[in-house]
């Protein structure tokens, strides 16, 4: 309500007294090494007050989420167009910025490595101390010989998708009196994470380091990684005053990660009757000039290829490589959505060669729970595959293109370039499984306390709200079990335990799960202290509405007069079951559980010019449990915009490492005009591993989209369309 | 830096002729972008936007004339559209409502890009550009305004007041290509007029060249082919050629918004619609 009205507070408009703006210089290109950095006419503008580069980073030059292979300020090598050298903290945002162009660099510009194979091969150098090889892990299961009848294979490819988040990045820093320590306000996906780098580079101790949340305008796994906040802490601490930093939209392209681009070689062989039987695969994830989450994100790539169906022998390689390009990292469906692109192209494939329907051909494979995966790990998870291609396929079609139709509501929209008789209708279908939380042995948990005095019960985690609702729904939890009308939540800050991060679809599990126990273990407390005071069987007494009732007899009192001039206070961790490392082989129970969804998409396209108009998205997908309805229509609306940017319009555009299009003039994101109307089915089937039943329903909603909509394209248009974003001129020349 | 916020014209343009260097400002939708990304320092600027001279309509029975301050939102429907519907349907593929409720001709004109929506239209229609400073006014051809990439005829201490264009009887439409159904700037984009009266046909495109580019070939092949006063069916195949024979006259080049090939397949694509849309009953 706040965001609609404007009275939200977000990071960019922190404000404190005294404070410093700080800004950053970046490099202009992609490769060059650095021959020598000149400050001295930077320092006679007047207004400035510290100008800082590699060389003043106290404690650790470097930094990273998995590996911490990324430096504060590139010193010797700048690999990436956009990779910050200096940062300059002066009385204006005007200074900053003529401070940043006195400063004089000169570049010996070397050949950048843009492409992802071309890394690899052993002529080429190494562009960085780690190598050019990030990771590389396979995946051998079966029988390694096994021929089908029926093979079909494909080379695909995914453009590099902006996560293009609409509160820029921004951040206040105010040092604590003689330097001893900083605190900060930022707007971030995992305040503790952050803390932990940032006190790494600056020298100092975890706890002299306080971190606090700041109003955050979506994060779609671009505020996973450090951005400005160890700049605007080092300022900060060489100023002595408070430092704002805040980007604008050029700087945020080149500020956070993106979704890493993907070439996909794959095979699959099938029995006659489009039985899936192998898969063979060659996966290159470009994880740009440093690691980032790219491990990670390959490890997704690698383990979701054989997509939700089930299938027993494998042969995958994946490769996350280092080059050039921006550095790619956590994005909505983590590795996932490019795998999905091309297992779901290559089951359309396989369906036409066996002359199947593209829903025949997916139920006829689709996994179901107690199914081995090509890791060998089973699913444990609800799996109601075949059920979500069902409802999916129930769902009513979209009434026909008609002739009369306004024509803004016509492909080509406010350009008036297609009549009906230019329009040619398809439709597609994607299918996918995704992994929830985090995988391979990471100690995954949530920190929540809840406090009961007086009828409030009083939150208090270190949960990171991006838009997803927690703020909506850990007042709920708290409220269903405790019986309370009034909810206050505490300030999201590091003054408790962390909460991991707001990514992986994990929040309402994990801190769901630890907000659930908290205010289980405060009504415990709550129950024995009224049975303690009436002389009642704590084991007796329930909570009805907002009272507590003696089970059995007819005692009766309202939760408001049981706490009142009563404390409780408890703290509940929260951790999901231990998961392992995958071995040399790709095997192991990598992940903690997974989550399905169907999308069919229905496209018009005007096949001559090239045009798309998304007309209609049908979903059935598999949320375990629906806590909040709203919300979750919210994430799978909005889900489905993102996948069908990916589809058809949203990608960097980059030349040689450069990055053409750092605006919204030209990174185009999906408007109401495009759309599409989105009917959904919310499967429940409350997931027993989950604490409240409830699956992650963040990241699925934009995987599958993609896939269903190229296939309509394909549909419409009869072409291969091996990459997306498709592109008018893929289809019309 | 000084802002200067006149009433009149005149005040406007005696405020040009004391500072000819200073910005004039209008709805901003192309300066404020400009001064973002500091392609451009405010000195002095003199905003436009209180001057309801410059937002005036005038309608003579066989011109109209249209103030270089009216917002796009004014001409997407209602009289404008009605008696220039190209200029009606340019205008409703400008940017959002916000940008349709403060930019207008005036800026489209001042910035001269080749991708300017309304340019095409303007230029299809043959329009008078009426400019004026503080001792001075003169009407400039549209033609001759756009000069090349970004650039125009104005002069220090000009201002644009108005554009004039004929009220034309036959058919007239606008279409335009982008990667997106609302708000995105122009790949490709075309104007067609047919003047039933003259038996003529103007053909306008955007954003394949340096500036809107006139076909004239394609339009005096067509008017040698085709009896343009009569109210006529237009076959599939005479359209395509005349598409054809459009693109041949763009002077497209690759980009991030899209190829030179593409680009020329688009304005014939374009083209040869919108004539079969003049003719369509
Ligand atoms: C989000 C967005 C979307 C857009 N989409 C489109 C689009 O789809 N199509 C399109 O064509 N454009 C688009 N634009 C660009 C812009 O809206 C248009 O070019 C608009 O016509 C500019 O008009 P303005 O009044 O805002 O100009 P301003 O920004 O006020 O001025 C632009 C230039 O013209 C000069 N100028 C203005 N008025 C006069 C005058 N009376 N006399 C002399 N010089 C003058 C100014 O000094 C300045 O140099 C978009 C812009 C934005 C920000």
């Amino acid at each position: 309500m706040a965001k609609v009205t404007g009275q939200f507070e977000f990071s960019s408009d922190l404000h404190a007294e005294n404070m410093l703006w700080g800004a950053t210089l970046r490099s202009p290109h992609p490769y060059a090494r650095i021959a020598n950095i000149d400050l001295s006419a930077a320092y006679k503008i007047s207004g400035v007050e510290a100008i800082i580069t590699a060389e003043d980073v106290p404690g650790k030059k470097t930094y990273g989420l998995i590996s911490s292979d990324q430096p504060v300020f590139a010193s010797d090598f700048v690999r990436y167009m956009g990779e910050p050298i200096a940062a300059v903290a002066a009385d204006h945002p005007e200074t900053c910025r003529r401070a940043l162009a006195a400063i004089k660099i000169d570049y010996e510009v070397l050949q950048p490595v843009t492409d992802a194979e071309l890394a690899l091969s052993p002529s080429t150098k190494p562009i960085h101390p780690d190598g050019n090889l990030i990771r590389h892990q396979r995946i051998i299961a079966g029988d390694q010989n096994l021929q089908g009848e029926v093979v079909v294979e494909g080379v695909y490819e995914v453009g590099m998708q902006d996560q293009a988040f609409l509160g820029l990045e921004a951040a206040l820093a105010m040092p604590d009196p003689g330097g001893t320590g900083v605190e900060m306000w930022v707007a971030t996906q995992w305040l503790h994470e952050d803390r932990k780098q940032i006190a790494a580079c600056l020298g100092l101790a975890e706890s002299k380091v306080r971190l606090t949340l700041s109003g955050v305008g979506g994060a779609f796994g671009a505020r996973e990684d450090i951005s400005l906040q160890v700049h605007c802490a080092l300022l900060a601490l060489r100023t002595s005053r408070p430092i704002k930093m805040q980007y604008g939209r050029e700087e945020s392209f080149f500020g956070h990660v993106h979704r890493h681009p993907a070439k996909i070689y794959i095979r699959h062989h099938a029995s006659r009757t489009g039985v899936l039987q192998r898969i063979e695969a060659k996966m290159y994830f470009d994880g740009g000039a440093y690691a980032s989450t790219s491990s990670a994100v390959l490890i997704n790539g690698v383990t979701h290829i054989q997509g939700p169906y089930k299938c027993s022998n494998a042969t995958v390689d994946g490769y996350a490589v280092r080059t050039n390009n921006p550095p790619c990292g956590a994005m909505r469906g983590f590795g996932v959505v490019q795998a999905c692109y091309a297992h779901e192209s290559q089951m359309d494939k396989l369906a036409q060669a066996c002359n199947l329907s593209p829903v025949e051909i997916r139920l006829i494979n689709a996994m179901q729970t107690g199914d081995k995966l090509i890791t060998g790990q089973v699913v444990e998870s609800v799996a109601p595959v075949a059920r979500c291609i069902r409802e999916t396929d129930a769902i009513a079609m979209p009434a026909p293109l008609a002739l009369d139709a306004d024509p803004l509501e016509l492909v080509g929209g406010t350009g008036l370039t297609s009549l009906p008789e230019n329009i040619v209708r398809g439709v597609g279908w994607g299918v996918s499984i995704k992994n929830l939380m985090y995988s391979e042995s990471f100690d995954d948990f949530a920190v929540a306390r809840c406090q009961l005095s007086d009828g409030v019960a009083t939150l208090k985690y270190a949960t990171v709200e991006v838009g997803q609702g927690f703020v909506v729904l850990a007042p709920q939890i708290a409220r269903t079990i405790l019986g309370v009308d009034e909810v206050v939540l505490d300030t999201v800050d590091t003054g408790i335990g962390s909460a991991g991060s707001t990514s992986a679809s994990r929040q309402t599990w994990m801190s769901g799960g630890a907000v659930d126990g908290a205010c289980r273990l405060v009504r415990q407390r709550l129950f024995e202290h009224v049975g303690a005071k009436f002389n009642i069987d704590p084991m007796r007494l329930v909570v009805e509405d907002t009272d507590i009732v003696d089970m059995i007899g007819d005692f009766r009192i309202s939760v408001i007069e049981a706490s009142t001039g009563v404390v409780i206070d408890e703290t509940f961790e929260h951790h999901h079951r231990p998961t392992e490392e995958l071995d040399a082989n790709g095997q192991g129970n990598c992940h903690v559980a997974f989550a399905f969804v169907a999308h069919r998409a229905v496209v018009d396209v005007d096949v001559e010019l090239g045009l798309v108009k998304v007309i209609q998205i049908a979903t059935a997908q598999d949320v375990g449990r629906v806590l909040n309805p709203v919300a979750a229509l919210g994430q799978i609306e909005g889900g489905i915009a993102q996948g069908l940017g990916l589809a058809i319009m949203e990608e960097i555009v980059l030349e040689n490492g450069k990055m053409r299009n750092p605006s919204f003039t030209d990174y185009l994101l999906p408007t109401a005009l495009d759309a599409p109307k989105v009917v959904a089915v919310m499967i429940e089937e409350p997931e027993p591993q989950a604490p409240l039943g409830a699956k992650g329903i963040g990241e699925p909603p934009c995987i599958s989209v993609t896939p269903a909509i190229a296939a309509a394209i394909r549909d419409a248009t009869g072409k291969e369309l091996p990459r997306v974003p498709i592109r008018p001129q893929d289809i019309c020349l | 830096m000084s802002v200067v916020v006149p009433r009149t014209l005149t005040d406007a343009l005696r405020a040009m002729a004391a500072n000819p260097s200073a910005l004039l400002l209008q709805g901003g939708t192309d300066l404020m972008v400009e001064i973002n990304f500091n392609h451009r320092k405010p000195v002095d600027v003199i905003a436009l936007r209180k001057i309801h001279e410059l937002r005036a309509v005038k309608i003579d029975g066989e011109t109209i004339s249209i103030g270089a301050g009216l917002p796009y939102q004014e001409m997407e429907s209602g009289q404008i559209a009605e008696l220039v519907p190209a200029l009606g349907q340019a205008a409703r593929t400008v940017g959002s409502p916000q940008i349709r409720a403060a930019g207008s001709l005036g800026g489209n004109l001042g910035t001269c890009s080749p991708a300017g929506d309304g340019l095409p239209v303007l230029s299809a229609l043959d329009a008078m550009i009426n400019l004026r400073s503080a001792n001075a006014s003169r009407n400039v051809s549209i033609h001759e305004f756009m000069v090349g990439v970004k650039r125009n005829a104005k002069q220090p201490g000009e201002i644009i007041v108005s554009a004039t264009v004929p009220i034309v009887r036959g058919w007239q439409g606008f279409a335009k290509v982008g990667v997106r159904n609302a708000m995105v700037i122009s790949v490709a984009s075309c104007c067609l007029v047919v003047d039933r009266t003259k038996g003529s046909i103007a053909v306008a495109l955007g954003a394949v060249g340096p500036t809107v580019i006139r076909c004239r070939q394609a339009e005096q092949w067509l008017s040698t082919n085709v009896d343009l006063k009569q109210d006529a069916m237009i076959g599939a195949k005479l359209a395509k050629e005349f598409g054809e024979r459009v693109a041949n006259e763009a002077r497209p080049i690759d980009d991030h918004r899209g190829t030179a090939e593409y680009r020329r397949h688009a304005v014939a694509t374009l083209a040869s619609r919108l004539l079969q849309r003049s003719g369509a009953r």
